[in-house]
């Protein structure tokens, strides 16, 4: 057994999923790529965007992913700066924005 | 910033044999990855095989002004391998006979050989469909006798076809040197003035993009598309067409992925992106490369690695399109860089 919860080359394996559930996973990967085709947005805007739900929820092989990902799109290092602090703009907001329930509350209770 | 080339920094990598000793040990000998001979007989392609010659890539010296990160050549101002007159009229010779309808000069910046605007001359004479100087750009402002390159290129219908890694200073300047992107978007402008890129214009420029690092290229379209806005937006330049190309691992790319630690994933990601159609088209099967001394090779990456063609013709002066066509190709596991993904060749995606 690996001494440590993540291996860089699991990735490689993510398609193996299917092995034990070929119907399930088939069609998780069928819906994958059909999210990641161009549409509304652009395949450019989407890999952005997985970028940094990517750092949102902490998930080292889709950090991996669509780094590589954004460097073949030609995405530059400081527009993925930029993506990452929006991701790290609503996280922080997600926190500040409960301080109005924090107020709230504090206003209830002191006289 | 590299500075010299491996060969004059004694470099092991310098030495041919040494590059194709690593693609063939480690991960391809212990069995990790299959080698490029393995991979396409499983489609049945083995042996690569030659067929009729479309295009003549000539190589016409190392020397540049420009010491890339990435130069598959290991070229630099440092290379003193020039091609002479005396083999360049060898190659006019068989240019006037063969059928091929492109003809392709390379280099190291081949505007430095100094008979470089005599071949362009005499090789216009005959009358080639398509006529490629691949310019680096900057070589046009490096030196005041360089400045009428691009009315020189327009005179004799030359169809020019340049490297631009980004539309950003900073990554192109990080790969190609500190100036390189100002002196690019300044050549690029020259050109654009006297109608080269032009929409509708027959003065073709045509741009290569190749990655930054040790990542493959994205789709050759979409890139494109970035570029061309970018440019205008941002420079009001025009281009034609993109050629997307993958980085082959040999020489200095090479020397950079080793030290960097990315040669075996870099590798990895080669082969699990193996496309066998782009395999069908791959450019070895309708080009041939001459070298600077006038030796012949399947493509100019063969030339590097010092691999002549298989055939009993191995010098531009015993050129014989009957000894040539249907040749086996001489492949190794850098060939798994023109088989990835929609493909690499000179003209980008194949596939």
């Amino acid at each position: 057994m690996q001494k440590t919860y993540y291996d860089p080359s699991d990735l490689k394996k993510f398609g193996k999923i299917s092995d034990w559930n070929e119907e399930l996973g088939s069609k998780f990967f069928e819906y994958y790529n059909s999210v990641f085709k161009e549409g509304a947005l652009s395949e450019r805007e989407k890999s952005l965007i997985a970028l940094a739900v990517a750092h949102t929820i902490q998930c080292p092989y889709c950090i991996d992913a669509y780094t590589g990902d954004g460097l073949q799109r030609g995405i530059t290092k400081e527009e993925m700066m930029e993506a990452l602090h929006v991701a790290g703009a609503i996280r922080g907001g997600a926190s500040l924005v409960h301080g109005v329930q924090m107020m709230n509350k504090v206003n209830k209770l002191e006289m | 910033m590299t500075q010299k080339s491996l060969h004059k920094r004694h470099s092991e990598l310098a030495n041919s044999k040494r590059q194709l000793e690593i693609l063939s040990n480690g991960i391809f000998q212990n069995g990790d990855l299959p080698t490029f001979k393995n991979k396409i007989a499983e489609t049945n392609q083995f042996p690569l095989k030659a067929k009729k010659l479309e295009i003549l890539q000539i190589n016409v010296g190392y020397m540049c002004n420009q010491v890339c990160e990435h130069c598959h050549v290991d070229a630099g101002p440092d290379r003193k391998e020039i091609m002479t007159r005396e083999t360049m009229q060898q190659c006019l010779d068989v240019i006037e006979k063969t059928g091929a309808h492109t003809l392709d000069l390379t280099g190291g910046a081949p505007e430095m050989n100094p008979d470089f605007r005599w071949f362009v001359e005499e090789a216009s004479k005959v009358g080639i469909k398509d006529f490629i100087v691949r310019s680096n750009l900057t070589i046009i402002r490096a030196n005041k006798k360089y400045y009428d390159l691009p009315e020189f290129f327009k005179k004799h219908n030359v169809h020019v076809v340049s490297s631009m890694p980004h539309w950003t200073r900073g990554k192109t300047d990080k790969q190609r040197g500190d100036g390189v992107f100002d002196k690019s978007i300044k050549a690029l402008q020259d050109l654009n003035a006297i109608g080269y890129g032009m929409p509708n214009s027959n003065l073709k420029l045509d741009l290569v993009y190749n990655p930054s690092g040790a990542f493959l290229p994205g789709n050759q379209a979409a890139l494109e598309k970035d570029f061309k806005k970018a440019l205008l937006d941002d420079f009001g330049i025009q281009f034609h067409n993109l050629f997307a190309i993958t980085n082959l691992p040999i020489s200095r790319f090479l020397d950079y992925l080793i030290a960097s630690e990315n040669y075996e994933d870099y590798m990895y990601a080669l082969v699990e992106a193996y496309n066998p159609a782009a395999v069908t088209n791959v450019m070895c099967t309708n080009t041939l490369s001459v070298s600077w001394d006038g030796y012949l090779y399947d493509c100019d990456f063969n030339q590097m690695l010092e691999l002549p063609v298989n055939s009993k013709a191995k010098h531009i002066s015993e050129y014989k399109e009957q000894l040539l066509e249907g040749r086996n190709i001489v492949i190794s596991q850098h060939c798994y860089g023109c088989t990835a993904g929609a493909g690499s060749s000179c003209q980008g995606s194949v596939a």
